[in-house]
């Protein structure tokens, strides 16, 4: 990943958080923009939960990956602590990978 | 220092340091995997290090890095990151007064936005510790996390094959948890089906990063909103 790439990133990321503070007395965010970003986040999210659980470059990841993102998701929909989630999905996968499963 | 640290200390109460350490540890968890994951994949050291201290946004950091180590381009990388990171836009607007008034507390407050600090600065409702909780917890996960990722990236350069240890499976949950809570509105839930449905579809036909991008055809099956547009959970929220 070239520096230009990651400063553009960072440059664009700051600037989006840094408009609130500086602009909160001479403008607001309307209720249609502030609801279009929050899908949008929504949206982007879950597509990068789904590629990255289920996809390896062009085709299928294996199953071992995806059931650890399973287990973790349980976890999480039963409000379980951070950590718990995260180390569970991947004990799941290391598990699965070491009997066998790819 | 900023203000007083200790009467920062005081003013915040022992139930919300605790949750903010909580997700302290969890970040941490998440950064070094961060760290391990990117490494391992064969960006150089400083790459993971550069992004986490420039960028400081997590769900941002893995998807940029994600589209590159699948062989994407850096353009889409970068479209990819700022098209999540949007959402800070409306944060630094509920958050503004908690930076403080002279512009360079702004500056520095404005880096340390991410959704965990909003989620535990809206907790509060007393200016006073608004901004105690706002500083205690920007300041502490910026350390965290960028101390975590330099464990990872030199956890990484060790480890080689990451994938033993399950340390993939480690982002996709990370970003589940986070999105989870917005799921909970009947649009937001449609329209994030649609386009993950979209994304896995066209991974095959498309180059690294371009799919993801696609799902946000799925924002047509959005419709108007059918509950209040719920926050950021403390509870369950990474970067």
């Amino acid at each position: 990943m070239p520096l230009l790439a990651i400063a553009a990133l960072a440059a664009g990321t700051y600037a989006f958080r840094l408009a609130g503070p500086v602009f909160r007395h001479r403008m607001r965010i309307p209720d249609r923009l502030q609801r279009l970003l929050s899908v949008a986040t929504a949206v982007l999210l879950t597509a990068l939960v789904a590629t990255a659980a289920l996809t390896e470059g062009h085709g299928f990841a294996g199953w071992a990956r995806p059931a650890g993102v399973l287990a973790g998701g349980v976890l999480a929909v039963r409000r379980a602590p951070f950590p718990v989630v995260v180390i569970a999905a991947a004990a799941t996968t290391a598990v699965l990978r070491f009997s066998g499963i790819p | 220092m900023l203000l007083d640290m200790r009467s920062f200390w005081r003013t915040l109460d022992r139930g919300s340091l605790r949750d903010i350490s909580l997700v302290c540890l969890a970040d941490a968890i998440v950064g070094a995997s961060f760290g391990a994951i990117t490494v391992s994949g064969g960006l150089r050291p400083w790459v993971p290090i550069t992004m986490s201290v420039l960028v400081f946004a997590g769900g941002a950091q893995f998807a940029a890095a994600g589209v590159v180590l699948a062989g994407g381009s850096p353009a889409a990388a970068v479209v990819a990151g700022l098209v999540l990171n949007a959402r800070l836009l409306p944060y630094g607007f509920t958050v503004a007064d908690t930076a403080g008034a002279r512009w360079w507390t702004r500056l520095l407050g404005a880096q340390l936005i991410t959704d965990e600090t909003v989620a535990f600065t809206l907790r509060q409702h007393e200016r006073q510790r608004r901004r105690a909780t706002f500083w205690t917890c920007g300041l502490a996960l910026f350390l965290c996390w960028n101390v975590a990722v330099v464990l990872g990236v030199l956890a990484g350069a060790v480890m080689r094959n990451t994938g033993a240890f399950g340390l993939d499976a480690a982002f996709p949950t990370v970003l589940l948890a986070l999105v989870l809570p917005s799921l909970a509105d009947r649009g937001t839930r449609h329209a994030a089906l649609a386009g993950a449905v979209i994304a896995v579809a066209a991974t095959p036909f498309l180059p690294a990063g371009l799919p993801v991008l696609l799902a946000l055809a799925g924002l047509a099956l959005a419709g108007r909103p059918t509950a209040a547009v719920p926050g950021p959970d403390p509870a369950l929220e990474v970067r």
